[in-house]
């Protein structure tokens, strides 16, 4: 496939602390880190998923006022950015693995509605849902 | 502080977990000591900042959660609307079927029969996120609620 969405960034209040988090607590890998002057181009990606990546962004200058800035720390920090969802084959393992690596939870895994299901945040307050993928019957 | 002034962000994500313990255990009892503890301030700023951060007094968010959940329970399941007041927090069954009803203008009942009849398109939007487009949209406190009804029912019957 070479074509469709390639990069979907988040904010996050500080890289390095994002970095840590998608690479050692949820087992991303780094795809660029790229640096010039403040500005820092950072993203990382599912290792099962090569043609995607994740963008983790601090808002600021110089692409953004420090007014601008401050809403969307604000925004992050309220957990009202939109919802991602995570897909995984086994929920409650990703969650056992996950929760012994210190990621803060905001739901246990539930199962309904024919899957199971579990919240997560990241630390700076974006909010994941993390669903274990239905079996498709073969 | 007005809502429109710049919070702390640090402050707001430990407001923010406040938030997620009542959305994940509506059902539990949530005094402000306890939200404020969780949140790690004092009570009186806990009250003002949550309410700056979130639009809403925690109290009146976490009534929200609990009628978005009975309205689901309604929805969803056979239970018994007994069960469901019980389920969803409420000691009391008839402070259950008064809040509701102040909130979302029908009785438990009625809104069983309507939601149960209304076949909705939202079968493709996760189950999961569906239901938070199910809450209820509380911007007065229930009480306030109730009395201007009262009021405006008083009008009507001169």
């Amino acid at each position: 496939m070479s074509q469709g969405v390639g990069v979907v960034g988040l904010y996050v209040r500080d890289q390095d602390e994002a970095l840590r988090f998608y690479v050692d607590k949820l087992g991303f890998r780094v795809h660029t880190d790229s640096k010039n002057g403040d500005y820092r181009w950072l993203t990382v990606q599912h290792p099962e998923q090569p043609s995607f990546q994740l963008g983790l962004y601090t808002p600021g200058p110089p692409v953004l006022d420090a007014a601008t800035a401050q809403t969307l720390r604000e925004i992050v920090a309220k957990g009202a950015m939109p919802p991602l969802v995570l897909t995984v084959d086994d929920c409650r393992e990703a969650y056992k693995r996950m929760h012994k690596a210190g990621v803060e939870f905001t739901q246990e895994p539930v199962t309904r509605y024919g899957s199971t299901d579990a919240s997560f945040r990241d630390p700076s307050g974006n909010g994941w849902k993390m669903i274990e993928a239905r079996k498709v019957p073969s | 502080m007005s809502a429109s002034s710049p919070q702390d962000p640090q402050l707001l994500r430990r407001l923010l977990r406040a938030k997620d313990r009542m959305d994940v255990a509506s059902h539990e009892e949530w005094p402000v000591e306890r939200l404020a503890r969780v949140s790690r301030v004092s009570q009186a700023h806990f009250a003002r900042s949550f309410k700056d951060a979130f639009g809403v007094p925690p109290h009146r968010y976490l009534l929200t959660r609990r009628i978005e959940r009975a309205k689901a329970l309604l929805r969803d399941t056979d239970l018994s609307i007994t069960d469901i007041a019980f389920q969803t927090g409420w000691t009391s069954l008839g402070t259950f079927g008064r809040i509701f009803r102040d909130i979302t203008g029908s009785s438990p009942g009625q809104l069983r029969t309507l939601e149960k009849a209304a076949a909705h398109a939202l079968d493709r939007v996760p189950a999961c996120f569906l239901i938070a487009a199910h809450r209820p949209n509380l911007t007065s406190a229930v009480s306030e609620k109730r009395r201007r009804e009262s009021r405006g029912k008083n009008k009507t019957t001169k």
